[in-house]
């Protein structure tokens, strides 16, 4: 059907061809912040859905172009605000390849390590979320949820004992990390992720053995390999339609050459092949965390040491772009720097604004109920749509 | 006392344990769902939370009622009583011990299911005198969905039915003086699952709750319901579950027998404690599974269900026309 002849609504008529427009959102419970679709409906089936972004914007790049470089990593943060670290972490890459700053070793496995544990924290996040799109707010889907957020509870404890912060985190900086492990802290977090990965199993024996799971993620939302391509969606969502692609292992930042890990491929594409995506993203990443604890090396956690005024951090004339694989997929930061203590100009590539392109493309033909558990399965941050 | 008065006030009873047990009964189910999301529960008002149904009800009474402005003013005014009265009335037939009832009618069984499946009307008015597009798409599906689901409901009711070879509540009970129906080797066991499918369905709960969809349709056909008009669409709704379950208990699990019954009080326990006991099955599935699809629950329906009641049907039948019905 032509997009256009999608969108012609009938509201009234005999025909058995009437259309409902049909707002969901900004305020709604299943849109993961602050997200409008407009949904063009024949009975139960959508038509045709548009996409209205914005609500959230906050002028981060523009921001970036007002804060130093020692100010903005912890502004990165709110950028995707469920996974905080990677975020930051971003930033911070791209700043010191603009200015090619050395990274202690230290340092860069314990940004691994807080971005392996982010993910696990996402993860939780996104699997209760979805859940609970589907089973609503009164059912199974709360109890997934409630599970879910007890876990990552868990995770945020062990920031807050690293950072002092549950949410938003400012442990990067320009050179290396801001704080170093505390005493003991080493084995809560063995104690965790090893909690977690039991926990992880739970929830695979409590999802997959439903057979009211099975039916609303199998075969729904499909996206062809090709047209993930086409959209430049990233991320578990492009693995699950079987592209074999993870910037941890083409382009390794961080030491991440250093560990070994598996990138789960799953070839279906549908909601259920990327939930299997993430649910095996959870055990690698708890094994990356475990290596990190293992092979810690000695050293300094930062090259630039003390930051002592706001403008200390200067960055050489240049522009540099570079990304790191997020927890929903490619996050990247592009810097223009003219040589002062803040960048001339900054762009961010959110995952989510990226991923959550290819929604025209799968929704039409679906019903409204596959309508969140799609959405769901993109897993968007807006604060990362909207920057 | 002139009989009218006494009927009066045996109704003026029964109304009230009703609207008592519904408010209980949400803290029981709250507590339960809390136990199992790990959680504790409603706890601070009161002593274990026990006074929190009364305060949720001032709650509600004392909420601004809001009538959308696009509203159909009678329709959206008079829904929630619509829904609420056959809610209600199908207590009448159940005894709830011998001869303790208000009306123990001899086609007991026929009333209760005709009397609960009115509740769509008021459920449509609602969603369609809201004027919201939500309520409207939750009517709909609630039209779709009862009448799927009252088909199966029926059949799987009736075969306690054929076995007892009465309609009368009463005489279902003492035909189960023997044995349970539910333990009727194979029959009885498929058929109080397939009437407990059907109940999930007829009361919309997870996974059959599509009309409700508070992912999707946000409240569905009580979105634009506040204060006291919510809580009489709550009151009524959980009536409904509790009186279905009731009627399970009575169908299947024997209604007030058990050790002692003689005593009418403790045939009462006990009758109360095999409905709580299908009240909890119901609500242990409701926080386990995740919502089904509107065309997928028709597919269960219509394809699975329906065939599965009528085939079990035609053999109790079969098998009651060989043997004799053990209740004649």
């Amino acid at each position: 059907m032509a997009d256009s002849e999608a969108r012609k609504v009938i509201e009234l008529g005999y025909g058995g061809n009437e259309r409902l427009v049909m707002n969901m959102g900004p305020q709604h419970p299943s849109a993961h912040g602050v997200f409008r679709a407009i949904l063009t409906l024949e009975g139960e089936t959508v038509v045709a859905v548009d996409a209205v972004i914005g609500y959230l914007h906050r002028c981060h790049e523009k921001l970036g172009e007002m804060l130093t470089y020692v100010q903005y990593p912890t502004i990165a943060s709110k950028t995707d605000y469920v996974a905080a670290m990677t975020a930051e972490l971003a930033y911070v890459t791209a700043v010191e390849k603009v200015a090619s700053f050395e990274v202690p070793k230290r340092a860069q496995y314990l940004r691994v390590m807080v971005a392996e544990l982010q993910r696990v924290a996402s993860h939780c996040l996104w699997l209760g979320t979805w859940c609970l799109d589907m089973g609503g707010a009164l059912g199974g889907g709360a109890t997934v949820f409630l599970y879910c957020i007890r876990e990552r509870e868990l995770v945020l404890d062990l920031f807050e004992s690293l950072t002092g912060a549950r949410l938003l985190y400012g442990f990067h900086q320009i050179g290396g990390t801001r704080y170093d492990v505390p005493p003991g802290w080493a084995q809560t977090c063995r104690e965790t992720i090893a909690l977690i990965e039991q926990r992880v199993d739970e929830y695979e024996a409590m999802l997959e053995d439903n057979a009211f799971f099975l039916v609303r993620t199998q075969g729904v939302g499909v996206i062809h390999p090709a047209l993930a391509q086409e959209v430049g969606i990233s991320g578990p969502l492009a693995r699950g339609s079987g592209i074999d692609f993870d910037l941890r292992r083409a382009e390794p930042y961080s030491s991440y050459q250093d560990f070994d890990f598996k990138v789960p491929v799953e070839t279906a594409g549908d909601c259920y092949a990327r939930y299997r995506v993430r649910m095996q993203e959870f055990r690698e990443s708890i094994k990356i965390v475990r290596q990190v604890l293992d092979g810690l090396p000695e050293g300094p956690i930062s090259s630039r040491p003390g930051v002592k005024s706001v403008g200390q951090v200067r960055v050489p004339k240049g522009e540099g772009y570079s990304r790191v694989e997020g927890a929903r997929g490619e996050i990247g930061f592009y810097i223009v720097s003219d040589g002062g203590p803040k960048p001339y100009r900054m762009k961010v590539r959110g995952a989510s604004f990226s991923n959550l392109a290819i929604l025209p493309h799968i929704i039409p033909g679906c019903k409204i109920a596959d309508v969140v558990a799609i959405m769901g399965s993109v897993d968007p941050v807006f604060g990362e749509v909207d920057r | 006392m002139p009989p009218l008065v006494g009927d009066a006030l045996a109704a003026f009873i029964l109304l009230n344990a009703v609207v008592g047990m519904v408010t209980y009964v949400t803290l029981l189910e709250r507590k339960f769902a809390a136990r199992m999301q790990s959680r504790i529960g409603p706890y601070r008002v009161g002593p274990h939370g026990l006074l929190q149904p009364i305060a949720d009800a001032l709650k509600l009474m004392m909420k601004e009622d809001i009538v959308p402005r696009a509203a159909d003013r009678w329709v959206y005014n008079l829904a929630p009583i619509a829904f609420l009265i056959p809610c209600v009335l199908i207590f009448a037939t159940i005894p709830f011990a011998p001869r303790l009832g208000l009306a123990d009618l001899n086609i007991g069984v026929l009333f209760f299911l005709a009397v609960s499946s009115l509740e769509i009307v008021g459920l449509f008015m609602g969603g369609w005198g809201s004027n919201n597009k939500y309520a409207l798409l939750s009517a709909m599906r609630a039209v779709n969905q009862i009448i799927s689901y009252d088909l199966p409901f029926v059949f799987a009711a009736l075969i306690p039915v054929v076995l007892a070879g009465s309609l009368q509540m009463s005489a279902i009970v003492a035909a189960q003086q023997g044995l349970w129906f539910v333990f009727y080797p194979v029959i009885g066991q498929l058929g109080f699952v397939a009437f407990l499918v059907a109940t999930l369905a007829a009361e919309n709960r997870v996974p059959f709750d599509i009309l409700e969809a508070e992912s999707e349709l946000v409240a569905g056909f009580r979105v634009e319901y506040s204060g006291m008009k919510f809580a009489i669409i709550q009151l009524g709704e959980y009536a409904h579950m509790i009186a279905s379950s009731f009627l399970g208990a009575l169908l299947f699990l024997g209604g007030w027998l058990g050790p002692g019954s003689d005593v009418p009080a403790v045939g009462v326990l006990w009758f109360v404690l095999k409905a709580l006991l299908v009240f909890l099955v119901v609500t242990w599935v409701r926080w386990s599974f995740v919502r089904i699809r509107v065309d997928q629950i028709l597919a269960v329906s219509w394809k699975l269900l329906l065939p599965a009641t009528v085939g079990l049907l035609l053999v109790t039948a079969f098998w009651v026309a060989w043997r004799g019905a053990p209740g004649a």
